[in-house]
Parts: C-alpha cells; sequence; structure tokens
C-alpha cells in the first residue's frame, strides 16, 4: 500500500450485510465495522472492521503511525469517529462518552500516568470501584450507614487489587512518587478494583525493565485464566506474542494481517511493515 | 480595650464571612479549575431572597434565611450549567462567562428588590465580652461558618463522592476513565459553591447591609481569602478570611473606615508575596 491511499480514505464499500451475531454464531464482546477517524484529512484509522470474542486476549501490533493509538482512543470514546460503529457486546457505544463507557466496565490501562495527585495509592485504587458503587451525594455527606458499609466494600477490593499486582507495601505512598513500573502496576490495580469487562491496555510494556515485563505478563495470563476480555494494543511484538490468542496488524490505519501470533509474525506482508523502521522488530523473540 | 475586642470579635465574624464566599471558589475550583466571579452574586441574591421571604412573605426568620441559601444553591447550579454546560469549555472562558453572568445579574436584581441597599435584623440582642458589648448575631455567623467549613472539609477529604470531585481536578482525563462524569461533577461544585456563598450572604447581611453590586466587594475578599490556600484549601480560606477580616476591622475601628478594604487587601498580597518567596527558598 502507498501512502497515497492513506489520505484517501476509507474506500465506498457496499452496506455490510453480516448481522451482529459473528460467522461463530456467538455475538462478539467487542466489533469495530468500517471504523475510521481522520485528522486533518490524514486518516489514521481508515475502515478497521475486527471483533473480539468474550474471554478472547486480543494483540494489535503494527509500526509507529499504524493507527494503534488512534484505535485505542476510538474504543475507549476520547475520540469519536469520522465513520463506522463500535459494538459492545451487541450495543453500538460509539456515540457514548469516556464515562460513560467506563460505566460499562470497559476499563483502561493508558501508556503514560492517569493517576490522581494528591492522593495514596490506595486512593487512587479506590477510585476505579466508581463505575460500580450506588453512593448518592446525601448518603455521602450525612456518612449514613449504608455509606460507610459500600465505603468498607470498595477498600477492601482495592486492598485486593494492590495485593494481586504486588504493591500492598506502598499502599499509603503519595501515587505521584512512584516510578513508572509501579506507577503502571497502579494503574492495574486500579483497573481491577473497578470489576472489568473488557480491559484495553495501551503500550503496557514500554519503558518497563525486564523484571517488570514479566510480572505484568504473568498478571495478565492470570485474568486471561480467569475469562477475563482483553485487548493489548502494544509495539514489543514478543511481549504480545507470548500472551494474545489472536493478532491483528495495522498498517498505515488498516488491518493488514490477523491470525494466531506464530502464523502472523510470520507473514511477509507484515514483517515488510515492520522493516520500514528497523528490520528485525518482528523477529526479536 | 474593649474596642479592640469589639474589633476583633467583629473581624473574626466578617472574616467568616468572606471564608465562605472563599470556599465557594475553592470548592468550584477544585473541581473545575474554574475561578467563579460570580461568587459575590450567590451570597446577595441570598440575602435579598431570606429580605423578602421576611418582609413580604412573612416566613420565620429561620425559614427566610434557609430560602435563601437553597435560592442561591439553585442559582450556583443555573450559572454552573452555563459556564461550564457545554464541552470543552476552557475555564478561562467559564471564568469570562461567570462575570458576565455576575453582571447580568444586576438587572434582575435592580428589576425585583431595587437599587438600595437592603438589610434585615438578625440574631436580636448582644452580650459582654471583656467590656466589650457585641452583638449575637456575631456569634452566630462564626458558629455557622465554622460548622459549615468543618462539615465541607469532612465532606471532600473523608468522603469517597468528595474525593470523586477531587479527581475532577486532579486529572481529568483519569477521572473519566473511572467513569466519573466530570460535568456532573463540576455542576455539583457550582451547586455547592451557591450554597456556601448564600450562607455567607445571609449571615452578613444584618451586620453589612447588601446592595445589588455588593457581590463585587464580597467576591475580591473572599477570592483574596480563597487564593491564600492556592484556591485548593478550605481551611486556609479560613485563615486568609479571618486574616482579612480582623485587618479590615482593625484598619476601620483605628485609622480610617474608607481604607479598610485597601489596606487590608494591601496587608495580604504582602503576606502572599512572603509565603511565596518562602515556597521559592524551600525549593
Amino acid at each position: 500500500m502507498s501512502p497515497e491511499d492513506v489520505t484517501r480514505g476509507p474506500a465506498a464499500r457496499p452496506p455490510a450485510t453480516e448481522s451482529p451475531v459473528g460467522p461463530s454464531g456467538v455475538v462478539p464482546l467487542l466489533r469495530t465495522e468500517d471504523l475510521a477517524r481522520s485528522f486533518g484529512g490524514v486518516f489514521a484509522v481508515a475502515e478497521v472492521s475486527m471483533s473480539v470474542a468474550r474471554g478472547e486476549m486480543r494483540g494489535v501490533i503494527g509500526a509507529n503511525g499504524a493507527g494503534k493509538s488512534t484505535l485505542f482512543n476510538l474504543i475507549s470514546g476520547h475520540l469519536t469517529p469520522n465513520r463506522g460503529t463500535i459494538s459492545y457486546g451487541g450495543k453500538r457505544i460509539e456515540h457514548l462518552a469516556p464515562h460513560e463507557r467506563a460505566r460499562l466496565r470497559i476499563s483502561i490501562v493508558f501508556q503514560t500516568a492517569r493517576l490522581f495527585a494528591g492522593m495514596t495509592v490506595l486512593e487512587n485504587v479506590m477510585m476505579g470501584a466508581h463505575v460500580w458503587s450506588r453512593h448518592g451525594f446525601f448518603e455521602a455527606a450525612l456518612r449514613l450507614p449504608r455509606h460507610r458499609k459500600e465505603e468498607r466494600e470498595i477498600r477492601s477490593k482495592a486492598e485486593e487489587a494492590l495485593e494481586r499486582v504486588g504493591m500492598t507495601p506502598w499502599a499509603a505512598t503519595e501515587a505521584e512518587s512512584l516510578p513508572l513500573g509501579q506507577q503502571r502496576s497502579l494503574q492495574v490495580a486500579r483497573v481491577l478494583c473497578s470489576k472489568p469487562a473488557l480491559l484495553l491496555l495501551d503500550e503496557p510494556a514500554s519503558g518497563l525493565r525486564a523484571e517488570e515485563k514479566e510480572s505484568l505478563a504473568g498478571l495478565l495470563e492470570q485474568l486471561k485464566a480467569e475469562g477475563l476480555t482483553m485487548m493489548l494494543i502494544e509495539h514489543d511484538v514478543g511481549f504480545v506474542s507470548g500472551l494474545a490468542d489472536t493478532v491483528t496488524v495495522l498498517d498505515l490505519g488498516r488491518v493488514i494481517a490477523e491470525g494466531p501470533p506464530d502464523e502472523v509474525t510470520q507473514d511477509p506482508a507484515v514483517i515488510a511493515a515492520y522493516i520500514g523502521e528497523g528490520r528485525g522488530r518482528a523477529q526479536r523473540h | 480595650m474593649s474596642a479592640l475586642v469589639e474589633y476583633l470579635i467583629s473581624g473574626v465574624a466578617i472574616g467568616c464571612g468572606f471564608a465562605l464566599v472563599g470556599s465557594g471558589f475553592v470548592a468550584i475550583f477544585r473541581v473545575t479549575e474554574v475561578i467563579n466571579f460570580a461568587q459575590g452574586t450567590f451570597a446577595v441574591v441570598a440575602g435579598f431572597v431570606a429580605y423578602s421571604g421576611l418582609t413580604s412573605a412573612g416566613a420565620p426568620q429561620g425559614v427566610a434565611e434557609a430560602l435563601g441559601v437553597l435560592a442561591a444553591g439553585a442559582l450556583g447550579l443555573a450559572f454552573g450549567g452555563a459556564a461550564i454546560g457545554r464541552k470543552h469549555t476552557s475555564p478561562l472562558a467559564s471564568l469570562v462567562i461567570t462575570l458576565g453572568l455576575a453582571v447580568t445579574a444586576y438587572a434582575g436584581e435592580i428589576a425585583i428588590w431595587g437599587d438600595q441597599p437592603i438589610s434585615f435584623s438578625g440574631l436580636q440582642g448582644d452580650f459582654v465580652l471583656a467590656g466589650a458589648h457585641l452583638l449575637r448575631q456575631y456569634l452566630l455567623v462564626i458558629g455557622v461558618a465554622l460548622l459549615v467549613l468543618l462539615g465541607l472539609g469532612v465532606f471532600f477529604t473523608r468522603t469517597y463522592l468528595g474525593k470523586g470531585m477531587t479527581a475532577c481536578a486532579s486529572n481529568r482525563f483519569a477521572a473519566e476513565v473511572v467513569g466519573i462524569s466530570v460535568r456532573r461533577m463540576g455542576l455539583l461544585s457550582f451547586a455547592l459553591g451557591g450554597l456556601l456563598g448564600g450562607f455567607a450572604g445571609v449571615l452578613l447581611i444584618p451586620i453589612q447591609p447588601l446592595s445589588f453590586n455588593s457581590d463585587i466587594d464580597l467576591a475580591i475578599s473572599g477570592f483574596a481569602a480563597a487564593i491564600f490556600g492556592g484556591l485548593r484549601s478550605f481551611e486556609m480560606a479560613l485563615v486568609g478570611g479571618l486574616v482579612l477580616g480582623v485587618a479590615e476591622s482593625l484598619v476601620g475601628g483605628y485609622v480610617q473606615a474608607s481604607y479598610e478594604t485597601v489596606v487590608a487587601l494591601g496587608g495580604m498580597l504582602l503576606l502572599m508575596l512572603w509565603q511565596a518567596r518562602r515556597r521559592v527558598e524551600l525549593a
């Protein structure tokens, strides 16, 4: 594909005839159809159609500028598509605001730390419970027993989440003062506290040391075994290959390959796309 | 001696009023990062509504005052809707909107209540402390203000919802991601700011008659109190309010009443410069 293709945007297509039910007969948890988003006339994501089944660990890889982050932000709600649809559990969500999507239990781990300054690690994790807590303004203001009971529940859930990421000793630390790796872990703990149904991870391994990467991979394996649906957007092909069931490869905003990791990484088109920015990335592991 | 006590206590009472106005600035700024320059309007409207409740409707004092505070809360919500209701309004644009609303509100206030200062008597009688005769209303102002500020501090730092509101100011992006509607929390903070301004209005109006344009003085003093704590701390807004109130009262008593605001604000400025320098030295 030449770069000019990108500027032309999504090609006209016959209307989709398939039902929201996928070929397997099961409604996928997440499904994008003909998703497109342009910036100043250049399409960062163009006609991306993909579906993620319940319980699946999906990897999305691509070189820099392939459209990974744009796709991520379209699903999280921080960008609205120019065209195309996003369905979640069979319902259209592309018009929903980020916080409304969060309430549907779509949880996000960002590459950059998105923490609450001035709060401790435990308080940051407790904020994750906002999506499922039922507290009301007056209950909270008056500290009614029902509210206090819920606060206890939130606290214990948060402590449990901190334990899982191995950060219990830092519970009372100021969140901002943590090093990068721990800030990432803290984000993961916050997500766990939110009882997610779909977990989106944006380059969770970037900037982590080898042993930090390993423990993150271990935790993601565990979550996968528990049946959590995840979408892992990653630059590091080796990291994704070890975890994902299926890998979607983006190049210049389009899906150029999709399939099991070992097949996809052998795909000549994928290797060619990666060579563009330095040979060997795709074969690193 | 008795004069000094009188100036001090009346200064503390006025200062508590400034602190209430200031805490309204803080409540709104912490959540939305908007400096709400209609904060004084809330106080004026609350005072006027309470006055109407007393004189026209013949409501009991407490009921009329509660009505005034609630009206200010509702006005806060409405102003909030105008200032931050639209998506992607920058805090600076919102500030200008609040300024515009405050000026526009003059028309409504003059149409309903006229352009003359309004007052009504508060808590009757006085008491004697160290030889000074003091209005009981001072005690009421100080007591209610401290209770309200205490409750506010507890709400923001100890309750889950209060933390959620603070989270919006701390990191909007992260707040959205955990499912917090930043807009709704912002509107809630404006309503809270309205209530706080309302408390100041109904408490101060028996001591200091209010007219439609008293909102400027109140907003400036309240803002000065709030900025003392970087617009983020309720405790420091209280300290700032007290410093300002006492300074005003002392200048008014011993020097000349017309200088009181200028001298008090000037003193506040020096104090803040000193504070800023100390912060730089520490860093």
